[in-house]
């Protein structure tokens, strides 16, 4: 079933010579970067050339557009989205795009996605939220990304605040996670704020961050499932114990100790919280960190190209731990966009990020672009008995709140299952049953046959095929064919072996089965 | 009056003739034991939690409070075990099988449930794998499967509420086949589909292949290699001779009806095709045990559905050789109340219940016509032999041949071993069930 496990040495040998390739590769690839190089493409491109790594050559406008969807809002563009994009010939175009990108309503729901996996948001086990505390959360969280409220800002609120599971949405991040008690909350705490498995810690750093989040309380009421969220109020004596830098502290009685830990992890000079949050957001952007895996940051994992994150997180906390300046600043830069083909063939060229790595869509991402291209609609089963919670048909997939509510695509793709909130627990790798899937089964095939959407691509009047294939690879490639894709489709339509209708699901069924349909590239 | 079970005292003669080689068949004549591993599980899921007192845990005696509208069990082929009165076909069959009555975890809710039950772990710091995910994992593509059909599958949707494969990852999820094995043509999601000949699936094929531009322009990228091999096996089964195992009309019209034309028995006959094929673990998911109200009413619907397909299997399995080598588990993640609640708004209802229930083991070396365990005068409590999920779990995959207290590999490196040795809270005479291996 694992692919990545099969031999791959007959593959190897028959890798042709990357200097036998063209200087430009069409439709991917560009002559000029028509984004200015940046501080942060000097630093990349320098540490690419002192470790003899090629570059990869800029990337194109028709890869850049759908990349930049993807990344931003969770979705492809439309035909129409793709031809203003080309149509526009202003040099500034692609920074224009980020900037209305990141002001779309879809933006926040994609990010919140992001953001709920890491948050652990889910009803069931291990997390057991529970619906309406899920709901309050994760519109909490919805709620911060839409409005960019400042990083610093929804970190304390997460660690200080008190109240109701139901009223004050942020303290389930208390909540949120497997057991109850000072081990579990710091090591919660380490992973979501500081990237950092809190077993790989020294014993006195773990005991001292145990004994800040040892006074908190859980206290249930009248109402089902919730719960109040509280310091304990037993009188309590003054407490000393050790920050996770070594430092000691003492925090005098009355004090809350999370304030006390909330103050020191947010404090300018401490680059930890930044650091977690640049290395993550790069993460989520190129499919892995500066520092590899993103939540293990630790004295001996250290970063690929250390001053990126230096130079990122100063950035980050002048901006007042700005999300969306941040990724503006990632967007912009020459290094995303690069071409996704590589030009050195140097094992450690991916972890330097000398060409846009290629990763197939999350499974929600994929779902989302299908059901979109093709104008259908998916369900959602929730197991949870009481209350039933109703997703309308027309939801997309990134914003199913809670991750108790699924669909047997999403359980196949591979959904993040936000047990713990690892990286890891979201797999996008490719399976055998995902290819069957994919190839051959009703829910796709029937998503194609019934499209409206590519009803309407067929039954345009005046039509030629080439006009066909032209919108076609538009509405599911965001490009024009290739003079040789051209020949084949047409080809295709025109033989005569399945009727024109079949011969253009046919068409579509291939184009999303394409290696360039299912990978961000 | 509860059944005359042989005691625990019995046991541990019998244990320790056990150890000398032989178990006791229910024919009380000592039968070699099969020391050959088991080869597959094949699990009835009882989603919901089916009644104990209902089924194989009958309390005639209790009175109407306790049995409801049951109070005749039946006599089976299996001496001194009685089961529930709607089961008459499985009656003639426990012989094959034993009746666990003193399982239990204390817990009530179906998600925690379901994951002790199924990954023998009280819920702890970490998110433990599945029973199937193990199987899986030992038995699968890691360790010599190379069938077309995924290790692991599931008739025909996954369960939910926990995620099965747990820390292992996402590799070791089952393979849910979706469609509907009653229905004329069982569409299993990515194999068969309506309406394609293989003429125009070579067609499809064919054309994918030539449209593969950015591959073509990306030939060393490991990811699109990936796809490719796997694209590869898929078409294997989606035009090789595999699918053929999921077309049910190659069995007889006769046999089909006996296990019952209805979504769970066709699971049943499915699930003995996916076994005699090679696949290690086979989940059939039945839903419908969550009778909170109109309890006896739904009992009264589905508990023939059951008998039939739960029945015949065990039947046909034996005729085909195959009962030997396959374990058939039986079981929800719990119980329900002995205690019928006539009172609104649950009008005959029985609720969640984790103090006591049963499961019932079969095939692959465990031995048949025993009980093991015993609950109390009403079944609300274990009165002897408690058995944690841990212990029959643990059992299984020592059947399996997977040891129970070795290590198992995790992507986190961590050193842990396949089950819990002991749970604190837990009695230390709760023990894996040597008595019926």
């Amino acid at each position: 079933m694992e692919a990545i496990l099969r031999p791959l040495l007959p593959w190897i040998v028959a890798v042709p010579l990357i200097s036998a390739a063209p200087e430009r590769i069409p439709p991917y690839e560009t002559k000029d970067f028509s984004v200015a190089r940046s501080p942060l493409d000097r630093i990349v491109f320098q540490a690419q050339r002192e470790a003899g790594i090629e570059t990869a050559a800029p990337c194109s406008d028709e890869v850049f557009v759908r990349r930049v969807y993807l990344d931003v809002i969770g979705l492809p563009p439309t035909a129409a989205e793709a031809r203003e994009f080309f149509r526009n010939r202003r040099r500034d175009k692609r920074s224009e795009l980020i900037d209305q990108l990141l002001d779309r309503p879809e933006y926040a729901d994609f990010w919140t996605m992001r953001w709920c996996d890491l948050l652990r948001v889910k009803s069931e086990f291990p997390i057991n939220l529970w619906p309406n505390a899920v709901q309050s959360y994760q519109k909490w969280i919805h709620d911060c990304v839409r409005d960019n409220v400042p990083y610093d800002r929804m970190a304390r609120q997460m660690i200080t605040s008190s109240g109701s599971n139901f009223r004050v949405p942020q303290v389930n991040f208390l909540r949120a996670m497997q057991g109850r008690g000072p081990r579990p909350l710091s090591s919660a705490v380490a992973l979501t704020m500081m990237g950092s498995r809190i077993e790989t810690w020294p014993a006195d750093r773990r005991a001292g961050m145990e004994a800040l989040f040892s006074r908190i309380t859980w206290k249930p009421t009248a109402e089902w499932k919730e719960e109040i969220v509280c310091l304990d109020p037993t009188p309590a004596g003054p407490l000393e114990t050790i920050l996770p830098d070594g430092r000691t502290i003492k925090v005098p009685p009355g004090d809350d100790p999370r304030t006390a830990f909330a103050d020191w992890l947010l404090a300018s000079e401490n680059r930890w919280f930044a650091r977690a949050a640049v290395n993550r957001h790069w993460a989520w952007v190129f499919g892995r960190g500066i520092v590899h895996e993103p939540d293990d940051i630790r004295p001996d994992n250290p970063p690929s190209i250390p001053g990126v994150l230096e130079l990122l997180e100063n950035d980050f906390v002048r901006s007042g731990y700005d999300m969306k300046e941040l990724l503006r600043t990632i967007l912009n830069s020459q290094v995303y966009q690069l071409s996704p083909i590589p030009r050195s063939q140097d094992p450690r060229a991916a972890s330097m990020f000398a060409s846009y790595p290629v990763r197939r869509l999350e499974a929600e991402v994929l779902l989302d672009s299908i059901c979109t291209l093709t104008g259908t609609k998916e369900g959602y089963d929730s197991p949870i008995p009481e209350p039933f919670t109703y997703i309308p048909p027309s939801a997309r997939s990134v914003n199913l709140a809670d991750a108790s509510i699924t669909s047997p695509f999403l359980e196949m793709f591979g959904r993040s299952s936000r047990d713990t909130g690892r990286v890891m627990e979201r797999s996008n790798t490719i399976s055998d049953a995902q290819c069957l899937h994919l190839l051959n089964s009703s829910q796709i095939q029937q998503k194609i046959e019934k499209s409206w959407r590519l009803k309407q691509i067929l039954q345009k009047k005046r039509r030629d095929p080439s006009d066909i294939v032209d919108d076609l690879w538009m509405a599911v490639l965001s490009r024009r064919p290739t003079a040789a894709e051209e020949g084949d489709a047409i080809a295709y339509l025109e033989g005569g072996e399945v009727p024109l209708k079949q011969a253009a699901d046919d068409l579509v069924w291939a184009l999303l089965n394409s290696k360039e349909f299912l990978h961000r590239h | 009056m509860t059944d005359p079970a042989i005691s625990r005292r019995d046991w541990m003669k019998l244990g320790l003739m056990g150890a000398a080689g032989y178990a006791v068949g229910s024919n009380g004549l000592a039968a070699p034991v099969v020391r050959q591993p088991a080869k597959a599980v094949i699990q009835i899921w009882m989603w919901g939690g089916p009644a104990h007192l209902d089924t194989f845990d009958p309390k005639p005696d209790a009175g109407r409070d306790y049995c409801g509208a049951f109070t005749r069990p039946l006599a089976t082929n299996a001496d001194g075990i009685r089961i529930g009165e709607m089961l008459p076909l499985l009656a003639k069959q426990a012989d094959k099988y034993s009746v666990i009555r003193s399982m239990t975890h204390g817990n009530n809710g179906h998600e925690t449930a379901a994951y002790i039950v199924q990954t023998g772990h009280q819920p702890d710091r970490l998110s433990w794998p599945g029973l199937g995910a193990i199987v899986s994992a030992f038995k699968g593509y890691d360790h010599g499967y190379t069938g077309l059909i995924p290790p692991y599958v599931v008739l025909t949707t996954t369960q939910g509420r926990f995620s099965e494969c747990g820390f292992l990852g996402p590799k070791y999820k089952p393979f849910a086949t979706g469609g509907d094995p009653a229905k004329p043509r069982f569409e299993v999601e990515g194999v068969i589909a309506r309406g394609i000949s293989d003429e125009r699936q070579k067609l499809r094929r064919d054309l994918l292949d030539r449209l593969d531009t950015l591959g073509r322009a990306m030939p060393t990228e490991i990811r699109f290699h990936n796809l490719d091999q796997c694209e590869e096996q898929a078409y294997d089964l989606i035009l090789g001779d595999s699918r053929k195992i999921f077309d049910l009309s190659q069995e007889k019209d006769d046999l089909r009806d006996r296990y019952g034309r209805n979504t769970f028995g066709q699971s049943c006959l499915m699930a003995r095709r996916l076994v005699e094929q090679g696949v290690p673990y086979v989940t059939i998911n039945y839903k419908g045990w969550d009778t909170h109200k109109q309890h006896f009413e739904i009992m009264r619907r589905k508990l023939p559905e059951l008998d039939a397909g739960f029945a015949t299997l065990l039947e046909d399995l034996q005729q085909r050789g195959l009962l030997d080598s396959t374990i058939v588990w039986w079981g929800g993640e719990f119980g329900r109340t002995p205690k019928v609640l006539w009172e609104a708004p649950w009008n005959g209802g029985r609720n969640h219940f984790g103090n006591c229930f049963s499961a019932v083991l079969a095939g692959g070396g465990f031995a048949g016509g025993h009980v093991v365990g015993k609950s109390d005068k009403t079944g609300s409590e274990v009165a002897e032999r408690p058995v944690h999920p841990h212990d029959l779990l643990g059992s299984i995959c020592e059947r399996m041949g997977i040891d129970p207290d070795g290590p198992l590999p995790n992507p986190m490196g961590k050193d842990l071993k396949v089950m819990p040795e002991d749970i604190p809270g837990f009695s230390s005479e709760s023990k894996r069930l040597h008595e019926i291996m």
